[in-house]
């Protein structure tokens, strides 16, 4: 390609947009379905039923410490199917290029998504290519959508959770809201605070495995834990009490949030699950998990409660009491 | 163990929260100035483990809550001259000043820029060379070295097309205002630990010696603020008034003195208006005049309407520490963080925001969940 950055011709449906398909988009995302070159991606009939994601990457900087825009949409995909208990089929990609992206920078982003993709086993079958003018959109905006099918015999919904649940996380919490944070302020820690940016269909199937009746599951992203547990408290119309001292949080993410006036409850996360679960299944499941490396530090944080529906509360560190309250707006670094 | 969770060690607690509750004071009135530890005492329930017998108060010290209207309006119109890109600190965006806050300035298509931090706002003046890059500086003492570093670099860089319009105040001034007006009862200061940082735990000094207050300068983990008020127990019930600074590791009697050089290069102290409680003298920091060239208010004169106040809103009475956020009518009504009707209400240092988000009776959801 002799250009070095996208001109609005590449998105012209031309010859250029056909150089740009064919010489940094197929080579990268090939699979037999996407070089058939069709319109469309075809599946077999499939056993169970099928689940249909979609999500948009608007993430700014493109890259942070331990990912970019390009992987985080493709894991963020994978996992809104694989935490309904789906396992994914294949994924689309929708690419809003602005004009004046180097392409390089491009190319860089597609190989981060050709690599997710493959690690994690799941196609991209399909895609769309948009350029727009300079100012239209900021660099590279991504939609993917993913379709998945969910077993028979899995009833996974945010309205399930009951009184006496066991409430298990899988992974460490807000090392990706600090990776992007530390980037866009352009604060180096001492000990780089890397994006947990990940896909959980395998540790899904597992835990499925170990427990089918796994009443919610949910990945908290943006909004962070705190979020999340008021949804499903709110959509299950139940008390949740988690425990401070229970949440895996490293010292360099506390030490950051500390440093700007941040409440790691609501940093965003892109490789973990909270999963509401049968007390009973609670010790089988946390084994199951600790033995992936995706729930490497799964734990049990709390527990849902008939008290007090809709409201999440944490007992704190020092042995108080704390509501936790759903984040309002976008979290802001303190002024001093 | 890290060195960071040894603070927030429930063992460490225990035998602390033992002697507060063993201390024999009677009823206390103690204060936080800092936003940050109304905050951090919420985030880590303290109101909930302490003793009923002392009531913590949150003070003015929250800078995007003191700002008055008047600076907000001036910001405002800025953003709207032609050829002007204003940027400030997120949490600003929303206030709502007289008329419109700046996040209403910004959708009706005035650029108005979020920073995080006056290095951000440089940096978009040497990518616009065509543009007037004007920084509405708000803060305490802990900003200001940013600020002045920043009109230090863009002299040495040559910028010409990046000024300050600067709101930034001085905490001491402003606690002495508090504490003059006497419509508080305060027996004890927990003293900011950043601004003091900056300006020394000395600076405090006044507190005891002549307004017979005890201060003791806090760290914002959950152990820092309960030795600090275990501290100022300790000394009121010896009856005697002093200072003692508690993070010492971060904070040094004289403070920084090459940060705080460099404020005093390009500031001099200037009157300032404060949400609810006027003007004080020699409580704000202006531009000196060799660098009127990086100050906005010198660059771009603007006459702005008189500013108003929204009727029912009563953060002045908060940020005095009068009355307490579920005192206010509006409350978790017609005022909650997506739609405030004052700053204390947005800023995440705000105490109306801090009681709204953490505390459970005063909760909205709380009432109507217990309902049910
Ligand atoms: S400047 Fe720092 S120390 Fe002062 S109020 Fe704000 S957070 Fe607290
Ligand atoms: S509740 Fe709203 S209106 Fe009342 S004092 Fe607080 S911020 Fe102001």
């Amino acid at each position: 390609m002799k250009h070095t950055h996208i001109l609005l011709a590449h998105g012209s449906g031309g010859a250029m947009m056909h150089d740009l398909i064919n010489d940094l988009f197929l080579p990268a995302f090939d699979n037999a379905e996407l070089r058939k070159g069709n319109d469309q991606a075809v599946f077999e009939k499939q056993d169970g039923r099928l689940a249909f994601t979609t999500d948009s990457y608007v993430v700014q900087p493109l890259f942070f410490p331990g990912g970019c825009i390009g992987d985080l949409a493709v894991h963020g995909t994978i996992n809104d199917l694989a935490v309904g208990g789906a396992m994914p089929l294949g994924l689309s990609v929708g690419m809003i290029i602005e004009e004046g992206l180097e392409i390089d920078t491009l190319r860089r982003i597609v190989q981060a998504m050709h690599t997710a993709a493959r690690d994690a086993g799941v196609p991209i079958v399909t895609g769309d290519t948009k350029v727009v003018e300079r100012g239209g959109c900021d660099k590279l905006f991504i939609n993917t959508a993913g379709i998945g099918v969910i077993p028979d015999g899995v009833h996974i919904d945010g309205g399930s959770a009951r009184p006496g649940d066991a409430i298990l996380l899988s992974g460490r919490i807000g090392e990706h809201g600090i990776a992007v944070m530390s980037e866009r302020r352009g604060v180096r820690f001492s000990t780089p605070v890397v994006t947990d940016s990940k896909p959980l269909h395998r540790l899904v199937q597992r835990m499925l495995a170990v427990c089918p009746d796994i009443r919610v599951m949910r990945d908290p992203t943006r909004g962070g834990l705190g979020a999340t547990l008021n949804e499903i408290a709110s959509q299950s119309t139940v008390g949740i009490e988690i425990n401070e001292e229970a949440l895996p949080i490293t010292a360099e993410v506390q030490g950051a949030c500390d440093l700007l006036g941040l409440d790691p409850l609501y940093l965003a996360n892109e490789g973990a699950l909270v999963a509401f679960v049968p007390e009973t299944c609670a010790d089988a499941l946390l084994h199951a998990m600790r033995a992936m490396p995706e729930g490497e530090y799964a734990c049990h944080i709390g527990n849902t409660i008939a008290d007090m529906p809709g409201l999440v509360r944490m007992k704190t560190g020092i042995g108080g009491t704390r509501v936790i309250a759903m984040p309002s707006g976008e979290m802001l670094p303190r002024i001093c | 163990m890290s060195v960071l969770a040894s603070f927030r060690d429930s063992s460490r607690a225990a035998p602390l929260l033992e002697r507060i509750r063993a201390r024999e004071t009677g009823p206390v009135a103690l204060m936080e100035f800092c936003g940050g530890h109304t905050v951090a005492i919420f985030r880590s329930g303290i109101r909930s483990v302490l003793p009923e017998h002392i009531r913590m108060l949150s003070g003015p010290g929250c800078p995007v809550c003191v700002t008055s209207n008047m600076d907000l309006d001036r910001a405002a119109a800025l953003a709207k001259l032609p050829g002007v890109i204003l940027t400030t600190y997120g949490d600003m965006l929303k206030v709502p000043g007289s008329r419109e806050s700046l996040a209403q300035v910004r959708a009706q298509g005035y650029p108005v820029e979020i920073v995080y931090s006056t290095l951000d706002a440089l940096r978009l003046a040497g990518q616009h060379p065509d543009k007037q890059i004007v920084f509405f500086a708000i803060g305490f003492e802990t900003t200001a070295p940013a600020a002045a570093a920043a009109v230090l670099q863009a002299r040495a860089r040559g910028l010409k097309n990046f000024s300050i319009c600067s709101v930034m105040k001085l905490t001491i001034p402003g606690a002495r205002a508090l504490l003059d007006m006497g419509e508080v009862r305060v027996q004890g200061v927990i003293g900011p630990g950043h601004v003091s940082s900056i300006i020394g735990a000395d600076a405090w000094r006044f507190l005891p010696d002549v307004y017979r207050v005890p201060v003791a300068i806090s760290g914002f983990e959950p152990l820092d603020i309960l030795a600090s008020i275990d501290a100022l127990l300790a000394m009121l019930e010896k009856g005697n008034a002093d200072l003692a600074n508690l993070y010492s590791r971060i904070v040094k009697p004289g403070g920084n003195t090459k940060a705080w050089g460099a404020v005093t290069e390009v500031f001099e102290t200037c009157a300032s208006s404060w949400r609810g409680f006027g003007n004080i003298p020699d409580s704000g920091l202006a531009l000196r005049p060799q660098y009127a060239e990086y100050d906005a208010e010198h660059r771009f004169p603007i006459d702005i309407p008189d500013s108003v106040e929204h009727p029912a809103c009563r953060c002045g009475e908060v940020l005095r520490g009068v009355i307490e956020p579920v005192d206010c009518k509006v409350f978790g009504t017609a005022c909650t963080p997506e739609q405030p009707l004052g700053p204390c209400m947005v800023s995440s240092e705000g105490s109306c925001a801090a009681y709204y988000n953490f505390h459970q009776s005063t909760h909205t959801k709380t009432r109507h969940a217990t309902e049910q």
